[in-house]
């Protein structure tokens, strides 16, 4: 798949009137985070590896961004959203017994823990716990289609949209204080924006390429 | 930020790094004239004019006190510190999501947060009884609150456009509207396609300089704090004049009971800050936590003559339960939209809350454009859409070119939808609050009405690959309404309980219905009504 905006690097941003100080502090922390699980345990850790890499795919041709250990720290710090479904347990619980559950139902079918088999067995188990068909024990009543959707999917994603190569990846301007934009309507595009390269003539912006 | 600000005579100054302003301090145990409880469009409106009009005055928020230019990041993750996220539990057949788009934990309350939407309601909403045959009927006459809308929008310097389209005549919009981006000129194609009447949002933020508050930069953070202070939150309006006026705020005070004595009269609130407990004394407190710590609050402070919680002898204490569906289309676009730009809703329209023919559902809807960041948006690609996978990164790819319409949506009162205690504590021990909500037949029709129409909408907009968002909610309601009778209401008209009489509640709580509209402006419309009410009954010797 080649890159919609090429070149485009919103951290190159971070020393112009787009980035404050706060902000830089906070986006210097996440991209210095550890990589290395303190919530999960080993075999964990292994498993939630195997998820992301179905969940939110990375091309090979640049440093991942670390997905897991972003899901981590969440873990960690035990940072809640403020809201859980009366059928699903705490934060923490549900992802340990989640996991776990992920891991038993490989086994079953496959006789292999999860980020042991094939990327399409992979996907058919999660296909299967989207629409709700999966009912090992190890669910422990947890409904299987709730844990995928408002932990494995919702936690994963949220991770990795929080980092700078994701937002380089769709367009997104990033961090955008105290300058802000000024181009506001149809294709029109402040020269701090990313370019994006199958931009037709007829779309192409008026201001040529450049941060800052 | 773990330590109180608002300590030692001094409050932050949110529009100076670094920056203090003196603020008055009260004793403990010498009674004030009002204890507030929360500080947003409710709370923090109430306290400001109650101290304009010289009450004493303490409020309490649970949450810290922010400066916005020293630490309001342009980062959804890092902001989501704005939101209230402890622990709650929800249930019933449409369980809400809480925290990022409906509970703020700040001084300021969510007001730091909102989108700053700020409308005024339908008249006819306000006896929807009576005129529009469901719902029920408010005690307040909609001229009344036409005067005090007109108070609330000079006090923000709302931006909006010289002609309003729709209801009955209202003075100017403070401030010229805002330029409306591609993402509402989407909106605006659609409703001209579809021959009805659009127009750019009233909102609290300011197109021109005001003060200390600099023009809008069109950063498009709004939903997750304003690091230019640009936006009219509590924080920035409310807040500052009501320490002017001598009023002191507790910020990270988070208020566990309600105390009351012998004779059924409230005598101050207990309350924790800084790992220690504080009782402050009060002649009268005010319940201003939003509709769901307000009724949490009432409910824990049970005591022999309450048993069943404060001001609950109707039993409607956490009952009806509203919030507004939030349903959208999306869909993309041969143009480049770059939707981040600007506040997230720079054009609605609200055709559907004042055209009601051929409906066939009870009630009203505005719809708006929308401008998701990141994380927000994937949320909505999961969640609603199911994707994930490289069909999700492929569908993320195309962020610049989607665009999409979003209802806020009235739902009716139903006694069932309500807020209880549950069993967990939270980290100050006390029970959190469970929070049941079903929607009903009507509310599902009125969904699939806007939702038909929307699709048209984007369709004759040029939008392609369209779908649409199953299950979302906004704003909090209802949950201590307001009206005329002491057995079928929690307050009377001037949000004062029926059964604790130096009782008050001042939050969307106190809304009988909700109507198509963003509450806050009508929140902070009640509050200056309350303020004025309560200098009126003290003048007459009835406080």
């Amino acid at each position: 798949m080649p890159e919609r905006f090429p070149g485009y690097n919103v951290l190159q941003k971070r020393h112009t009137p787009s980035w404050d100080e706060q902000t830089r502090r906070v986006i210097d922390r996440r991209l210095a985070m550890s990589r290395e699980p303190r919530f999960f345990t080993a075999g964990e850790w292994q498993t939630l590896n195997a998820l992301c890499d179905r969940i939110v795919p990375q091309p090979k041709h640049r440093p991942p961004v670390p997905v897991a250990a972003m899901v981590d720290q969440k873990l960690t710090k035990n940072l809640t959203d403020g809201y859980r479904d009366a059928r699903m347990p705490k934060q923490q619980d549900a992802w340990r017994r989640g996991l776990n559950a992920v891991d038993a139902e490989a086994a079953t079918r496959h006789g292999l823990p999860f980020h042991a088999i094939g990327a399409a067995e992979q996907d058919d188990l999660l296909r299967l716990m989207q629409q709700g068909e999966l009912d090992h024990p190890a669910w422990a009543g947890m409904p299987c289609e709730l844990w995928f959707n408002q932990r494995l999917v919702h936690d994963i994603t949220a991770a990795y949209y929080a980092h700078p190569t994701a937002w380089n990846e769709i367009g997104f301007g990033g961090p955008a204080s105290p300058r802000g934009y000024v181009r506001m309507g149809f294709d029109r595009r402040d020269p701090w924006e990313a370019v994006e390269a199958e931009a037709t003539p007829a779309h192409t912006p008026r201001t040529t390429p450049r941060h800052g | 930020m773990h330590t109180p600000r608002g300590t030692n005579g001094r409050a932050p100054d949110p529009f100076r790094i670094g920056g203090w302003m003196p603020m008055r301090e009260y004793p403990e145990t010498e009674p004030v004239d009002f204890a507030i409880i929360g500080t947003g469009a409710g709370g923090g409106t109430l306290a400001c004019r109650l101290a304009e009009h010289g009450f004493s005055v303490v409020a309490f928020d649970a949450g810290p006190w922010w400066r916005p230019l020293e630490e309001f990041a342009s980062d959804e993750e890092h902001q989501a510190k704005l939101y209230w996220t402890d622990e709650r539990i929800c249930d019933g057949d449409n369980p809400l999501q809480l925290g990022s788009n409906n509970s703020g934990k700040a001084v300021g309350g969510s007001t730091v947060h909102f989108a700053m939407v700020s409308l005024r309601f339908r008249p006819e909403w306000f006896k929807s009884r009576s005129k529009l045959g469901y719902g029920v009927d408010w005690p307040l006459d909609w001229r009344e609150m036409w005067d005090y809308y007109t108070e609330v929008e000079q006090a923000l310097k709302i931006s909006g456009p010289v002609n309003y389209p729709w209801g009955p005549k209202r003075p100017r919009y403070p401030y010229r509207p805002h330029e409306v981006n591609a993402a509402g000129l989407v909106l605006a194609r659609g409703a001209e396609a579809l021959g009805i009447n659009w127009a750019p949002t009233p909102l609290a933020t300011v197109s021109a300089p005001r003060g200390h508050s600099p023009p809008c930069v069109y950063r498009g953070f709004c939903t997750l704090g304003c690091s230019t202070n640009a936006k009219q939150s509590a924080l920035i309006t409310w807040i500052p004049r009501a320490v002017r006026a001598g009023a002191e705020i507790r910020d990270l005070a988070m208020v566990g009971r309600i105390e009351t004595n012998n004779a059924g009269l409230c005598t101050g609130v207990h309350y924790q800050r800084d790992g220690t407990a504080g009782f402050q004394a009060a002649r009268n407190v005010v319940v201003a936590g939003y509709a769901i710590e307000t009724p949490r609050l009432l409910l824990l402070s049970t005591s022999n003559r309450f048993p069943d919680g404060l001001a609950n002898s109707s039993g409607l204490v956490g009952r009806n339960l509203m919030v507004q569906t939030n349903h959208a289309v999306w869909g993309e676009f041969e143009e480049e939209i770059r939707w981040y730009k600007g506040p997230p809703s720079l054009a609605l329209t609200e055709h559907w809350n004042y055209d009601d023919s051929g409906k066939d559902f009870f009630g009203g809807y505005a719809y708006m454009s929308q401008g998701p960041l990141p994380q927000q948006w994937v949320a909505t690609q999961t969640g609603n859409h199911g994707l994930w996978g490289e069909p999700l990164m492929r569908a993320m790819e195309r962020y610049n070119h989607q665009a999409g319409l979003k209802i806020v949506g009235e739902v009716l009162p139903q006694e069932s939808n309500r807020v209880t205690l549950a069993d967990e504590t939270d980290q100050y021990g006390l029970p959190v609050a469970r929070v049941t909500f079903s929607l009903c037949d009507n509310d599902k029709r009125l969904v699939r009405h806007a939702v038909r129409h929307m699709t048209d909408a984007m369709r004759a907009a040029g939008g392609r690959e369209l779908w649409h968002e199953t299950d979302n909610t906004a704003h909090l309601n209802g949950t201590a309404r307001m009206g005329d009778d002491p057995r079928s209401s929690v307050v009377n008209p001037d949000c004062r309980s029926w059964d604790v009489r130096n009782l008050w509640i001042c939050d969307g709580s106190v809304f009988p219905t909700v109507g198509g509209v963003n509450p806050s402006l009508t929140i902070q419309a009640i509050a200056c009504r309350t303020a004025d009410r309560i200098r009126v009954l003290r003048a007459r010797g009835e406080l």
